[in-house]
């Protein structure tokens, strides 16, 4: 026989690398999902972008940037929101297909499984923000090499923080019925409340709260401040860059740390 | 290391009021097919997934090759494969891709796990479709890439939770052509739930599980023994006046499931034209036959294995 007999504790790096690469195997196998990402938020940007533009250049925004260009960054965060809870999200089908059972039984850490999770929902987030960020000096966005790295690395905490998110939602979730639920009062309400769609600095005094307490607020201006790092002039940060920086990252890490804790508590019932 | 495979005693577990186990013992010894017999709803996969260390029972003991599945989960776990009833595949990978990624969960890696796929894919003959997507599979054949998946890190026991379960029947007897290849290729113990009574019938050792207690356990030969002689069974559309009137006139005890009649006799064929005569009238069919595990679980429990399809 074989030294298969002989089962080591499996490392989880190799458990995280597994899971990762079979997230991007069947993204990259489910064409429509390919498809879906990328041309939603192109959908958005060039609707909503057209029809609100009139009414937002009288506003007293501080730059005067046009709003195709100033939501352009808001519709790259929803490209990486829609990946990031899509692919998360698939963990409730993994574990309605049976999936999940032959993931449980192998003597491997939860925590490894879903940083893989994790991992994999940030990769296919990340290739496509990158696609879309080709996009900006299109429109005028002067960019170089270096606020184009700031940009990526900006949306790479947003996307693993979204991940995150989405992992633990999923985890708690039963089945994907109530997803909508979530995606309607959750997390649209946090893209539409962070500064992707109209400036916090024009927002009513009740909303400014909310987009304060939104974490997702500094992603989008750490963001935006990478992706205009070479600009003259930059639309404000709704706080003092270090502190969005230091949100996001913290955000992210609290997301990790929570989905991977959830998955390591043992279930109660088996599921 | 303990002698059995799997060893199982005194194991309970409840379900809010409803106890899905009570008290049941269980032994495997190492290179037997055993199966967990019993009717849906009796317990068997319950059961099944403490042993995989899904789920914790409330009080007694289980041992897998000496491991216990609720302090050691992850020995266990290393020396156990498991075959879902319901698919545990990846239907967007492909058959050699499932394979790998399981492999990786078990820390195998490189060559060696290459090897160890091809070994698999070959001997559960799906070489040739190893890198066609799962999808794209027949329920037979994904279901030997399911085993192939559980063998793979070579595993001492190997669970299965229904196996059998959406085969048309050609498929269930190449299940059973595999099965026979693993134990006679891996040193290895099989114990499959099963709620059909021909495959509990192929293995070498069979518990009965019903509404949670173990109603019988042995090989199926010295099961049927119990029931002691032939089994008469008559049809007929008044069995309770037919139970009456072998009782009264020829001092025969049977019992009714369903529209049987069922009589256990050490004398079986002699008695056939007497019943023949007396009954004549109410009669569709008797058959005479040895009794069957169904006619164990009958004569343990007083029910019909089916009865799901009688209601």
């Amino acid at each position: 026989m074989s030294g298969a007999t002989a089962v080591q504790r499996a490392p989880v790096s190799l458990a995280v690398y597994s899971m990762w690469r079979r997230e991007l195997t069947r993204f990259w196998r489910q064409k429509s999902r390919l498809f879906g990402a990328v041309a939603t938020p192109l959908l958005f940007w060039l609707v909503l972008g057209a029809g609100f533009g009139g009414s937002f250049s009288h506003s007293a925004s501080a730059t005067d940037t046009d709003y195709l260009e100033y939501f352009f960054p808001g519709t790259v965060v929803l490209a990486v929101l829609f990946t990031a809870i899509y692919s998360t999200i698939s963990v409730i089908e993994d574990r309605q297909e049976g999936f999940l059972q032959g993931v449980m039984v192998a003597p491997v850490s939860r925590g490894g499984i879903v940083a893989g999770k994790m991992l994999g929902a940030t990769t296919l987030a990340m290739a496509q923000g990158f696609l879309m960020l080709l996009i900006a000096p299109l429109i005028g966005i002067p960019c170089t090499l270096v606020s184009f790295a700031y940009a990526l690395l900006a949306l790479f905490a947003v996307a693993f923080g979204l991940s995150g998110l989405g992992l633990m939602i999923a985890w708690m979730m039963e089945s994907t019925s109530g997803f909508h639920a979530i995606m309607n009062l959750l997390l649209m309400p946090m893209w539409l409340l962070s500064g992707a769609v109209f400036p916090l600095s024009d927002a009513h005094s009740l909303i400014k709260v909310l987009m304060y307490a939104n974490p997702l607020t500094y992603g989008v201006s750490a963001f935006r401040a990478g992706l205009y790092h070479s600009a003259e002039a930059a639309p404000a940060p709704a706080a003092p860059l270090t502190a969005c920086i230091l949100v996001t990252a913290a955000f992210a890490t609290l997301m990790v740390m929570g989905s991977i804790r959830l998955a390591n508590r043992p279930s109660r019932n088996g599921r | 290391m303990s002698e059995w495979a799997i060893e199982v005693s005194d194991l309970t577990k409840s379900f809010n009021d409803r106890r899905a186990l009570d008290r049941v013992a269980l032994q495997v010894e190492s290179e037997h097919i055993a199966a967990l017999l019993g009717p849906n709803g009796g317990g068997k996969t319950t059961l099944f997934r403490i042993l995989a260390t899904l789920l914790q029972p409330d009080s007694g003991s289980a041992r897998i090759c000496g491991f216990d599945p609720v302090t050691a989960p992850d020995r266990v776990r290393r020396v156990v494969g498991v075959v879902f009833q319901s698919p545990s595949l990846d239907k967007k990978l492909t058959a050699a891709e499932n394979l790998r990624h399981h492999g990786h969960l078990f820390g195998m890696r490189g060559r060696s796990l290459e090897r160890r796929i091809g070994v698999m894919l070959e001997r559960f003959d799906i070489d040739d479709r190893a890198n066609d997507q799962v999808e794209t599979l027949s329920g037979g054949l994904a279901r030997r890439v399911e085993i192939a998946k559980g063998m793979l890190p070579g595993p001492k026991v190997l669970l299965l939770d229904e196996p059998s379960t959406g085969l048309d029947p050609v498929a269930r007897l190449d299940l059973w052509h595999q099965l026979d290849e693993v134990r006679n290729t891996e040193d290895v113990a099989v114990l499959m739930t099963t709620h059909i009574l021909d495959e509990a019938e192929r293995c070498d050792r069979v518990t009965i599980l019903d509404a949670g207690c173990v109603v019988a356990a042995g090989t199926p030969a010295s099961l049927k023994g119990q029931v002691g002689g032939e089994v008469i069974r008559i049809d007929s559309d008044q069995p309770q006046a037919i139970v009456e009137r072998i009782g009264q006139e020829m001092n025969l005890t049977a019992d009714v499931v369903g529209r049987t009649v069922r009589i256990e006799s050490p004398e079986g064929a002699g008695l056939i034209p007497k019943l023949a005569e007396l009954l004549n009238d109410h009669v569709q069919t008797i058959t005479l036959g040895h009794p069957t595990l169904e006619d164990v679980f009958i004569h343990q429990t007083g029910r019909s294995f089916n009865r799901e399809r009688e209601e």
